[in-house]
Protein backbone atom coordinates (compact mmCIF):
# COMPACT_ATOMS: atom_id res chain seq x y z
CA UNK A 1 0.00 0.00 0.00
CA UNK A 2 1.32 3.44 -0.91
CA UNK A 3 2.12 6.16 1.56
CA UNK A 4 -0.51 8.83 2.08
CA UNK A 5 -0.22 12.26 3.65
CA UNK A 6 -2.09 11.79 6.92
CA UNK A 7 -2.93 13.95 9.92
CA UNK A 8 -2.02 12.25 13.19
CA UNK A 9 -5.53 12.27 14.63
CA UNK A 10 -7.05 10.81 11.48
CA UNK A 11 -4.19 8.34 11.17
CA UNK A 12 -4.61 6.78 14.62
CA UNK A 13 -8.40 6.67 14.29
CA UNK A 14 -8.14 4.83 10.98
CA UNK A 15 -5.45 2.53 12.41
CA UNK A 16 -7.83 1.61 15.25
CA UNK A 17 -10.60 0.87 12.77
CA UNK A 18 -8.23 -1.36 10.81
CA UNK A 19 -7.26 -3.15 14.03
CA UNK A 20 -10.88 -4.25 14.28
CA UNK A 21 -12.02 -1.68 16.83
CA UNK A 22 -15.75 -2.32 17.11
CA UNK A 23 -16.80 0.58 19.32
CA UNK A 24 -15.56 4.12 19.96
CA UNK A 25 -16.90 6.37 22.72
CA UNK A 26 -15.56 9.87 23.18
CA UNK A 27 -16.11 13.55 23.63
CA UNK A 28 -14.59 16.29 21.45
CA UNK A 29 -11.60 18.24 22.71
CA UNK A 30 -8.86 20.05 20.81
CA UNK A 31 -6.24 18.96 19.75
CA UNK A 32 -7.66 15.47 19.11
CA UNK A 33 -11.13 16.23 17.72
CA UNK A 34 -10.32 15.11 14.15
CA UNK A 35 -10.15 11.56 15.54
CA UNK A 36 -13.76 11.88 16.70
CA UNK A 37 -14.78 13.34 13.35
CA UNK A 38 -13.15 10.47 11.51
CA UNK A 39 -14.77 7.89 13.79
CA UNK A 40 -18.17 9.58 13.50
CA UNK A 41 -18.03 9.16 9.74
CA UNK A 42 -16.30 5.80 9.37
CA UNK A 43 -17.70 3.65 12.17
CA UNK A 44 -21.37 3.82 11.07
CA UNK A 45 -20.28 3.20 7.46
CA UNK A 46 -18.76 -0.07 8.64
CA UNK A 47 -21.72 -0.99 10.84
CA UNK A 48 -19.69 -0.38 14.01
CA UNK A 49 -20.44 1.82 16.99
CA UNK A 50 -19.53 5.50 17.32
CA UNK A 51 -21.05 7.38 20.20
CA UNK A 52 -20.37 10.92 21.32
CA UNK A 53 -21.00 10.71 25.05
CA UNK A 54 -22.22 13.55 27.24
CA UNK A 55 -18.78 13.81 28.86
CA UNK A 56 -15.47 12.02 29.14
CA UNK A 57 -16.69 10.44 32.39
CA UNK A 58 -19.56 8.84 30.53
CA UNK A 59 -17.37 7.90 27.58
CA UNK A 60 -14.84 5.95 29.62
CA UNK A 61 -17.60 4.09 31.44
CA UNK A 62 -19.16 3.14 28.10
CA UNK A 63 -15.71 1.89 27.08
CA UNK A 64 -15.61 -0.12 30.31
CA UNK A 65 -18.95 -1.73 29.53
CA UNK A 66 -18.06 -2.62 25.96
CA UNK A 67 -14.70 -4.03 27.09
CA UNK A 68 -16.51 -6.29 29.56
CA UNK A 69 -18.54 -7.60 26.63
CA UNK A 70 -15.30 -8.63 24.93
CA UNK A 71 -15.34 -6.24 21.98
CA UNK A 72 -12.36 -4.21 20.81
CA UNK A 73 -13.07 -0.74 22.15
CA UNK A 74 -11.29 2.56 22.52
CA UNK A 75 -11.57 6.20 23.39
CA UNK A 76 -9.36 9.18 22.78
CA UNK A 77 -9.11 12.59 24.37
CA UNK A 78 -6.71 15.29 25.43
CA UNK A 79 -5.31 16.14 28.84
CA UNK A 80 -8.30 17.69 30.70
CA UNK A 81 -10.60 15.06 29.21
CA UNK A 82 -8.24 12.28 30.23
CA UNK A 83 -8.17 13.66 33.79
CA UNK A 84 -11.93 13.16 33.87
CA UNK A 85 -11.45 9.54 32.82
CA UNK A 86 -9.15 8.61 35.68
CA UNK A 87 -11.78 7.02 37.91
CA UNK A 88 -13.01 4.90 35.04
CA UNK A 89 -9.47 3.85 34.12
CA UNK A 90 -8.87 2.69 37.67
CA UNK A 91 -12.08 0.61 37.58
CA UNK A 92 -11.08 -0.86 34.22
CA UNK A 93 -7.62 -1.71 35.56
CA UNK A 94 -9.29 -3.26 38.61
CA UNK A 95 -11.51 -5.34 36.34
CA UNK A 96 -8.73 -6.48 34.00
CA UNK A 97 -10.49 -5.75 30.74
CA UNK A 98 -8.57 -4.66 27.63
CA UNK A 99 -8.97 -1.04 26.58
CA UNK A 100 -7.08 1.31 24.26
CA UNK A 101 -6.95 5.03 24.98
CA UNK A 102 -5.18 7.72 22.98
CA UNK A 103 -4.16 10.89 24.85
CA UNK A 104 -3.15 13.84 22.65
CA UNK A 105 -1.60 16.01 25.36
CA UNK A 106 -2.02 19.78 25.54
CA UNK A 107 -0.75 22.60 27.72
CA UNK A 108 -1.81 22.59 31.37
CA UNK A 109 -2.48 22.41 34.26
CA UNK A 110 -6.17 23.20 34.42
CA UNK A 111 -7.91 24.28 31.25
CA UNK A 112 -4.47 25.36 30.05
CA UNK A 113 -4.42 25.70 26.29
CA UNK A 114 -4.55 23.61 23.14
CA UNK A 115 -0.84 23.72 22.30
CA UNK A 116 1.39 20.61 22.33
CA UNK A 117 2.70 19.45 25.71
CA UNK A 118 4.13 16.42 27.47
CA UNK A 119 2.85 17.49 30.87
CA UNK A 120 0.82 14.33 31.49
CA UNK A 121 3.71 11.88 31.74
CA UNK A 122 3.33 11.39 35.46
CA UNK A 123 -0.44 11.06 35.25
CA UNK A 124 -0.35 8.36 32.58
CA UNK A 125 2.92 6.57 33.22
CA UNK A 126 2.68 6.49 37.00
CA UNK A 127 -1.02 5.81 37.34
CA UNK A 128 -3.39 8.75 37.64
CA UNK A 129 -6.33 6.92 39.12
CA UNK A 130 -6.40 5.34 42.57
CA UNK A 131 -4.93 1.98 43.50
CA UNK A 132 -2.00 -0.18 42.49
CA UNK A 133 -2.04 -0.44 38.72
CA UNK A 134 0.01 0.59 35.73
CA UNK A 135 -0.99 1.71 32.25
CA UNK A 136 1.05 0.30 29.38
CA UNK A 137 2.13 3.55 27.73
CA UNK A 138 3.39 3.87 24.17
CA UNK A 139 4.74 7.17 22.89
CA UNK A 140 4.94 7.72 19.11
CA UNK A 141 7.15 10.37 17.51
CA UNK A 142 5.87 10.15 13.93
CA UNK A 143 2.58 9.61 12.14
CA UNK A 144 3.73 6.15 11.05
CA UNK A 145 4.51 5.30 14.63
CA UNK A 146 1.14 6.44 15.99
CA UNK A 147 -0.49 4.24 13.35
CA UNK A 148 1.64 1.19 14.13
CA UNK A 149 1.38 1.57 17.91
CA UNK A 150 -2.38 2.13 17.91
CA UNK A 151 -2.86 -0.87 15.62
CA UNK A 152 -0.78 -3.06 17.90
CA UNK A 153 -2.20 -1.58 21.11
CA UNK A 154 -5.36 -3.68 20.76
CA UNK A 155 -3.36 -6.92 20.66
CA UNK A 156 -1.22 -5.86 23.61
CA UNK A 157 -4.29 -4.82 25.62
CA UNK A 158 -5.91 -8.20 25.00
CA UNK A 159 -2.74 -10.16 25.66
CA UNK A 160 -2.46 -8.71 29.17
CA UNK A 161 -6.12 -7.81 29.74
CA UNK A 162 -4.86 -4.33 30.47
CA UNK A 163 -5.18 -0.72 29.39
CA UNK A 164 -2.83 0.54 26.71
CA UNK A 165 -2.44 4.30 26.39
CA UNK A 166 -0.97 5.78 23.24
CA UNK A 167 0.50 9.00 24.61
CA UNK A 168 1.24 11.72 22.07
CA UNK A 169 0.98 15.50 22.00
CA UNK A 170 -0.90 18.11 20.02
CA UNK A 171 1.74 18.39 17.35
CA UNK A 172 1.55 14.69 16.48
CA UNK A 173 -2.24 14.95 16.50
CA UNK A 174 -2.24 17.94 14.18
CA UNK A 175 0.69 17.50 11.83
CA UNK A 176 0.58 15.69 8.50
CA UNK A 177 3.26 13.32 7.34
CA UNK A 178 3.37 10.50 4.79
CA UNK A 179 2.54 7.15 6.31
CA UNK A 180 1.18 3.77 5.36
CA UNK A 181 -1.96 2.33 6.89
CA UNK A 182 -2.11 -1.33 7.93
CA UNK A 183 -4.49 -3.91 6.42
CA UNK A 184 -8.13 -3.98 7.55
CA UNK A 185 -9.13 -6.55 10.14
CA UNK A 186 -12.78 -7.43 10.44
CA UNK A 187 -14.40 -7.09 13.85
CA UNK A 188 -14.31 -10.21 15.94
CA UNK A 189 -17.32 -12.52 15.66
CA UNK A 190 -19.48 -12.77 18.74
CA UNK A 191 -18.61 -16.46 19.24
CA UNK A 192 -14.90 -15.62 19.13
CA UNK A 193 -14.97 -13.20 22.04
CA UNK A 194 -12.59 -14.00 24.92
CA UNK A 195 -13.61 -16.73 27.39
CA UNK A 196 -13.96 -14.20 30.23
CA UNK A 197 -16.27 -11.80 28.40
CA UNK A 198 -19.87 -11.13 29.35
CA UNK A 199 -21.86 -12.26 26.37
CA UNK A 200 -25.06 -13.47 28.07
CA UNK A 201 -25.08 -16.57 30.31
CA UNK A 202 -27.75 -18.57 28.49
CA UNK A 203 -26.69 -22.25 28.49
CA UNK A 204 -23.50 -21.61 30.46
CA UNK A 205 -22.36 -20.64 33.96
CA UNK A 206 -22.49 -16.91 34.68
CA UNK A 207 -19.23 -14.95 34.64
CA UNK A 208 -18.43 -12.01 36.86
CA UNK A 209 -16.23 -9.00 36.08
CA UNK A 210 -15.76 -6.70 39.03
CA UNK A 211 -13.24 -4.48 40.71
CA UNK A 212 -14.62 -4.95 44.21
CA UNK A 213 -12.88 -7.23 46.69
CA UNK A 214 -14.34 -6.45 50.10
CA UNK A 215 -11.98 -8.79 51.90
CA UNK A 216 -8.52 -7.15 52.02
CA UNK A 217 -6.81 -10.54 51.86
CA UNK A 218 -8.64 -11.27 48.64
CA UNK A 219 -7.82 -7.81 47.30
CA UNK A 220 -4.19 -8.43 48.07
CA UNK A 221 -4.24 -11.69 46.12
CA UNK A 222 -5.69 -9.77 43.19
CA UNK A 223 -3.05 -7.06 43.56
CA UNK A 224 -0.34 -9.70 43.56
CA UNK A 225 -1.74 -11.04 40.30
CA UNK A 226 -1.47 -7.54 38.83
CA UNK A 227 2.12 -7.32 40.03
CA UNK A 228 2.93 -10.65 38.36
CA UNK A 229 1.39 -9.37 35.16
CA UNK A 230 3.42 -6.17 35.41
CA UNK A 231 6.61 -8.23 35.64
CA UNK A 232 5.64 -9.98 32.42
CA UNK A 233 4.89 -6.64 30.75
CA UNK A 234 8.20 -5.24 31.94
CA UNK A 235 10.02 -8.28 30.55
CA UNK A 236 8.30 -8.26 27.15
CA UNK A 237 7.14 -4.82 26.14
CA UNK A 238 10.10 -2.44 26.43
CA UNK A 239 10.54 -0.45 23.24
CA UNK A 240 12.95 2.30 22.33
CA UNK A 241 14.89 3.62 19.38
CA UNK A 242 18.48 4.74 19.36
CA UNK A 243 20.47 6.94 17.05
CA UNK A 244 24.25 7.45 16.82
CA UNK A 245 24.90 6.11 20.32
CA UNK A 246 27.80 3.77 19.39
CA UNK A 247 30.63 6.19 20.13
CA UNK A 248 28.59 8.86 21.96
CA UNK A 249 30.00 10.75 24.93
CA UNK A 250 26.70 12.53 25.47
CA UNK A 251 23.32 10.84 25.29
CA UNK A 252 20.10 12.76 24.82
CA UNK A 253 16.99 11.05 26.16
CA UNK A 254 13.68 12.35 24.84
CA UNK A 255 10.37 10.84 23.74
CA UNK A 256 7.62 11.71 21.28
CA UNK A 257 7.82 15.13 19.66
CA UNK A 258 10.70 16.19 21.95
CA UNK A 259 12.47 13.05 20.68
CA UNK A 260 12.16 13.94 17.03
CA UNK A 261 13.21 17.53 17.70
CA UNK A 262 16.22 16.23 19.61
CA UNK A 263 17.00 14.01 16.63
CA UNK A 264 17.52 17.10 14.47
CA UNK A 265 19.68 18.69 17.16
CA UNK A 266 21.78 15.55 17.56
CA UNK A 267 22.46 15.41 13.82
CA UNK A 268 23.35 19.12 13.81
CA UNK A 269 25.76 18.55 16.72
CA UNK A 270 27.30 15.55 14.95
CA UNK A 271 27.99 17.82 11.96
CA UNK A 272 29.98 19.98 14.40
CA UNK A 273 31.94 16.94 15.53
CA UNK A 274 30.21 16.54 18.90
CA UNK A 275 29.92 12.88 19.89
CA UNK A 276 26.27 12.78 20.83
CA UNK A 277 23.53 10.22 20.37
CA UNK A 278 19.82 9.89 21.09
CA UNK A 279 17.89 7.31 23.04
CA UNK A 280 14.18 7.70 22.45
CA UNK A 281 11.95 5.65 24.75
CA UNK A 282 8.89 4.40 22.85
CA UNK A 283 7.37 2.49 25.74
CA UNK A 284 7.19 4.80 28.77
CA UNK A 285 5.71 2.04 30.88
CA UNK A 286 7.52 -0.28 30.82
CA UNK A 287 10.40 2.21 30.82
CA UNK A 288 13.71 1.23 29.17
CA UNK A 289 15.67 1.40 32.44
CA UNK A 290 18.16 -1.30 31.44
CA UNK A 291 18.81 0.18 28.00
CA UNK A 292 19.56 3.59 29.51
CA UNK A 293 21.61 1.82 32.17
CA UNK A 294 23.81 0.35 29.42
CA UNK A 295 24.31 3.74 27.78
CA UNK A 296 25.43 5.18 31.11
CA UNK A 297 28.49 2.91 31.15
CA UNK A 298 29.70 4.60 28.01
CA UNK A 299 28.70 8.31 28.15
CA UNK A 300 29.96 11.19 30.27
CA UNK A 301 26.70 13.09 30.57
CA UNK A 302 23.03 12.72 29.83
CA UNK A 303 20.59 15.38 28.66
CA UNK A 304 16.86 14.84 29.11
CA UNK A 305 14.60 16.95 26.90
CA UNK A 306 10.86 17.17 27.53
CA UNK A 307 7.92 19.43 26.87
CA UNK A 308 7.34 19.49 30.61
CA UNK A 309 9.08 20.65 33.76
CA UNK A 310 10.90 17.30 34.01
CA UNK A 311 8.69 14.28 34.51
CA UNK A 312 10.38 11.47 32.57
CA UNK A 313 13.52 12.98 34.07
CA UNK A 314 12.83 11.05 37.30
CA UNK A 315 12.78 7.74 35.44
CA UNK A 316 16.01 8.57 33.62
CA UNK A 317 17.63 9.41 36.95
CA UNK A 318 16.52 6.03 38.32
CA UNK A 319 18.08 4.34 35.31
CA UNK A 320 21.30 6.35 35.60
CA UNK A 321 21.45 5.71 39.34
CA UNK A 322 23.83 8.58 40.02
CA UNK A 323 26.59 7.24 37.75
CA UNK A 324 26.80 10.30 35.48
CA UNK A 325 25.35 13.82 35.71
CA UNK A 326 21.85 14.16 34.25
CA UNK A 327 20.98 17.59 32.84
CA UNK A 328 17.52 18.72 31.84
CA UNK A 329 16.04 21.03 29.24
CA UNK A 330 12.29 21.50 29.16
CA UNK A 331 9.70 23.86 27.75
CA UNK A 332 6.28 24.08 29.33
CA UNK A 333 2.79 25.41 28.94
CA UNK A 334 2.45 24.41 25.29
CA UNK A 335 5.81 25.80 24.16
CA UNK A 336 7.70 23.46 21.84
CA UNK A 337 11.51 23.50 22.02
CA UNK A 338 13.18 24.47 18.76
CA UNK A 339 15.97 22.24 17.46
CA UNK A 340 18.39 25.19 17.84
CA UNK A 341 17.64 25.44 21.55
CA UNK A 342 18.36 21.75 22.11
CA UNK A 343 21.50 22.05 19.97
CA UNK A 344 22.75 24.85 22.23
CA UNK A 345 22.13 22.66 25.27
CA UNK A 346 24.15 19.86 23.67
CA UNK A 347 26.99 22.29 22.91
CA UNK A 348 27.02 23.45 26.52
CA UNK A 349 27.02 19.88 27.81
CA UNK A 350 29.85 19.00 25.48
CA UNK A 351 31.93 21.80 26.95
CA UNK A 352 31.17 20.56 30.46
CA UNK A 353 31.81 16.92 29.53
CA UNK A 354 35.24 17.75 28.14
CA UNK A 355 36.23 20.35 30.74
CA UNK B 1 18.93 18.80 1.53
CA UNK B 2 16.08 20.19 3.59
CA UNK B 3 13.90 23.21 2.83
CA UNK B 4 11.60 24.77 5.41
CA UNK B 5 8.74 26.97 4.26
CA UNK B 6 6.30 28.95 6.40
CA UNK B 7 3.06 30.24 4.90
CA UNK B 8 1.15 32.70 7.04
CA UNK B 9 -2.00 34.75 6.55
CA UNK B 10 -5.48 35.50 7.81
CA UNK B 11 -7.62 32.43 8.45
CA UNK B 12 -9.50 31.78 5.21
CA UNK B 13 -6.77 33.12 2.89
CA UNK B 14 -5.67 29.59 2.10
CA UNK B 15 -2.29 29.54 3.84
CA UNK B 16 -2.87 26.06 5.24
CA UNK B 17 -4.09 24.68 1.91
CA UNK B 18 -1.13 26.14 0.00
CA UNK B 19 1.14 24.40 2.49
CA UNK B 20 -0.71 21.10 2.16
CA UNK B 21 -0.41 21.34 -1.60
CA UNK B 22 3.37 21.67 -1.25
CA UNK B 23 3.47 18.68 1.10
CA UNK B 24 1.32 16.52 -1.18
CA UNK B 25 3.46 17.43 -4.18
CA UNK B 26 6.65 16.66 -2.27
CA UNK B 27 5.25 13.25 -1.31
CA UNK B 28 4.13 12.57 -4.89
CA UNK B 29 7.69 13.27 -5.98
CA UNK B 30 9.28 10.87 -3.54
CA UNK B 31 10.44 13.38 -0.96
CA UNK B 32 10.12 13.37 2.82
CA UNK B 33 7.61 16.00 3.97
CA UNK B 34 5.95 17.33 7.10
CA UNK B 35 3.09 19.80 7.38
CA UNK B 36 2.61 21.41 10.76
CA UNK B 37 -0.32 23.82 11.14
CA UNK B 38 -1.44 26.34 13.68
CA UNK B 39 -4.70 24.80 14.81
CA UNK B 40 -6.34 27.22 17.20
CA UNK B 41 -9.31 29.51 16.63
CA UNK B 42 -7.05 31.48 14.23
CA UNK B 43 -8.05 28.91 11.58
CA UNK B 44 -11.38 30.75 11.46
CA UNK B 45 -9.87 34.26 11.36
CA UNK B 46 -6.82 35.87 12.94
CA UNK B 47 -3.41 34.87 11.61
CA UNK B 48 -2.92 31.21 10.77
CA UNK B 49 0.28 29.63 9.54
CA UNK B 50 1.80 26.30 8.63
CA UNK B 51 5.35 25.00 8.49
CA UNK B 52 6.17 22.74 5.56
CA UNK B 53 9.44 20.85 5.47
CA UNK B 54 10.56 19.10 2.30
CA UNK B 55 13.68 16.99 2.49
CA UNK B 56 15.51 14.19 0.71
CA UNK B 57 16.24 12.68 4.12
CA UNK B 58 14.18 11.69 7.16
CA UNK B 59 12.75 14.78 8.92
CA UNK B 60 13.29 15.20 12.66
CA UNK B 61 11.84 18.42 14.04
CA UNK B 62 8.67 19.46 12.17
CA UNK B 63 9.27 23.07 13.22
CA UNK B 64 12.11 25.48 12.62
CA UNK B 65 13.42 28.75 13.99
CA UNK B 66 14.84 30.20 10.77
CA UNK B 67 12.99 28.95 7.69
CA UNK B 68 14.48 29.03 4.20
CA UNK B 69 11.37 30.72 2.85
CA UNK B 70 8.28 32.52 4.09
CA UNK B 71 5.12 33.65 2.33
CA UNK B 72 3.39 36.45 4.25
CA UNK B 73 -0.17 37.12 3.16
CA UNK B 74 -0.89 39.97 5.59
CA UNK B 75 0.86 42.60 7.70
CA UNK B 76 0.87 40.77 11.05
CA UNK B 77 2.60 37.87 9.29
CA UNK B 78 5.28 40.17 7.88
CA UNK B 79 5.86 41.68 11.31
CA UNK B 80 6.20 38.23 12.82
CA UNK B 81 8.33 36.44 10.22
CA UNK B 82 10.51 39.03 8.47
CA UNK B 83 13.24 38.78 11.08
CA UNK B 84 13.13 34.98 11.12
CA UNK B 85 13.86 34.21 7.45
CA UNK B 86 17.26 32.58 7.17
CA UNK B 87 20.02 34.74 5.73
CA UNK B 88 19.93 34.33 1.95
CA UNK B 89 16.39 32.99 2.16
CA UNK B 90 13.24 34.12 0.36
CA UNK B 91 10.42 36.32 1.64
CA UNK B 92 7.34 36.55 -0.57
CA UNK B 93 5.05 39.40 0.44
CA UNK B 94 1.41 39.89 -0.54
CA UNK B 95 1.78 43.60 -1.30
CA UNK B 96 -1.99 43.91 -1.79
CA UNK B 97 -2.50 43.68 1.96
CA UNK B 98 0.85 44.84 3.31
CA UNK B 99 1.44 48.57 3.41
CA UNK B 100 5.13 48.60 4.24
CA UNK B 101 8.25 47.32 2.52
CA UNK B 102 10.36 44.68 4.23
CA UNK B 103 13.55 46.07 5.77
CA UNK B 104 15.89 43.10 5.39
CA UNK B 105 18.58 43.41 2.72
CA UNK B 106 20.21 40.01 3.29
CA UNK B 107 17.34 38.00 1.86
CA UNK B 108 15.47 37.85 -1.45
CA UNK B 109 12.27 39.87 -1.19
CA UNK B 110 9.49 39.30 -3.73
CA UNK B 111 6.56 41.75 -3.68
CA UNK B 112 3.43 40.35 -5.32
CA UNK B 113 0.06 42.16 -5.44
CA UNK B 114 -1.60 38.78 -5.12
CA UNK B 115 -5.15 39.92 -4.44
CA UNK B 116 -5.23 42.14 -7.52
CA UNK B 117 -3.82 39.38 -9.70
CA UNK B 118 -6.26 36.90 -8.24
CA UNK B 119 -9.11 39.28 -9.00
CA UNK B 120 -7.87 39.61 -12.59
CA UNK B 121 -7.99 35.84 -12.77
CA UNK B 122 -11.59 35.98 -11.63
CA UNK B 123 -11.39 34.85 -7.99
CA UNK B 124 -9.79 36.69 -5.09
CA UNK B 125 -9.26 33.41 -3.29
CA UNK B 126 -6.57 32.41 -5.78
CA UNK B 127 -4.15 34.80 -4.06
CA UNK B 128 -2.55 31.95 -2.10
CA UNK B 129 -1.48 30.14 -5.27
CA UNK B 130 -0.25 33.32 -6.93
CA UNK B 131 2.10 33.74 -3.96
CA UNK B 132 3.06 30.07 -3.98
CA UNK B 133 3.94 30.34 -7.67
CA UNK B 134 6.11 33.36 -6.89
CA UNK B 135 7.94 31.41 -4.19
CA UNK B 136 8.50 28.30 -6.29
CA UNK B 137 10.24 30.44 -8.90
CA UNK B 138 12.88 31.31 -6.30
CA UNK B 139 13.30 27.90 -4.68
CA UNK B 140 15.00 24.85 -6.10
CA UNK B 141 12.55 22.44 -4.48
CA UNK B 142 9.54 21.74 -6.66
CA UNK B 143 8.57 23.14 -10.06
CA UNK B 144 5.34 24.93 -10.96
CA UNK B 145 4.55 21.96 -13.21
CA UNK B 146 4.99 19.48 -10.36
CA UNK B 147 2.78 21.52 -8.06
CA UNK B 148 0.22 21.82 -10.86
CA UNK B 149 0.16 18.03 -11.07
CA UNK B 150 -0.14 17.89 -7.28
CA UNK B 151 -3.11 20.21 -7.50
CA UNK B 152 -4.84 17.92 -9.99
CA UNK B 153 -4.44 15.05 -7.60
CA UNK B 154 -5.42 16.77 -4.37
CA UNK B 155 -7.80 19.67 -5.07
CA UNK B 156 -11.07 18.98 -3.20
CA UNK B 157 -13.79 17.62 -5.48
CA UNK B 158 -16.08 20.61 -4.94
CA UNK B 159 -13.32 22.98 -6.13
CA UNK B 160 -12.40 20.97 -9.21
CA UNK B 161 -14.01 23.64 -11.43
CA UNK B 162 -11.28 26.01 -10.24
CA UNK B 163 -8.39 23.75 -11.25
CA UNK B 164 -7.37 25.63 -14.40
CA UNK B 165 -7.66 28.98 -12.64
CA UNK B 166 -5.44 27.71 -9.82
CA UNK B 167 -2.80 26.51 -12.24
CA UNK B 168 -2.93 29.87 -14.02
CA UNK B 169 -2.50 31.57 -10.63
CA UNK B 170 0.66 29.56 -9.97
CA UNK B 171 1.98 30.51 -13.41
CA UNK B 172 1.21 34.23 -13.02
CA UNK B 173 2.92 34.32 -9.64
CA UNK B 174 6.00 32.61 -11.02
CA UNK B 175 6.13 35.02 -13.98
CA UNK B 176 5.97 38.10 -11.79
CA UNK B 177 8.58 36.68 -9.48
CA UNK B 178 10.88 36.05 -12.43
CA UNK B 179 10.32 39.58 -13.81
CA UNK B 180 11.35 41.06 -10.47
CA UNK B 181 14.52 39.00 -10.58
CA UNK B 182 15.42 40.08 -14.12
CA UNK B 183 13.83 43.49 -14.77
CA UNK B 184 13.06 43.89 -18.47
Amino acid sequence: MAKELLKGNVAFAEAAIRAGCEAYYGYPITPQTEALEHMAKRMPELGRVFLQAESEVAAINMVYGAACAGVRVMSSSSSPGVSLMMEGLSYIAGSEVPVVLVDIMRGGPGLGNIAPSQGDYNQIVKGGGHGDYRLITLAPATIQEIIDLTYEAFDIAEKYRAIVVVLADGSIGQMMEPAELPPMQEVRKREDRPEWSLTGAKDRDPRVITSIYIDPAEEEVFNLQLVEKQKEIEANEVRFSSLLLEDAEIAVVAYGTAGRIAQSSVKQARDEGIKVGLLRPISLYPFPYDEIGKVVDQVKRILVVEMSGGQMLDDVRLAVNGKVPVDFYGRMGGMVPLPDEVFEQIQELNTKANA
Amino acid sequence: MQTEIIISGFGGQGALFAGQLLAYTGLDNGMHVTWFPSYGPEMRGGTAHCVVIISDDEIGAPIVKNPAAVIVMNLPSLDKYESLVRQGGVLVVNSSLVNRNPERDDIQVVLIPANEIAEELGNERLANLVLLGALLNRLDVLSIEQVGEGLKGHIPTHRRNLLDANIEALRRGAELSKEQLEPA
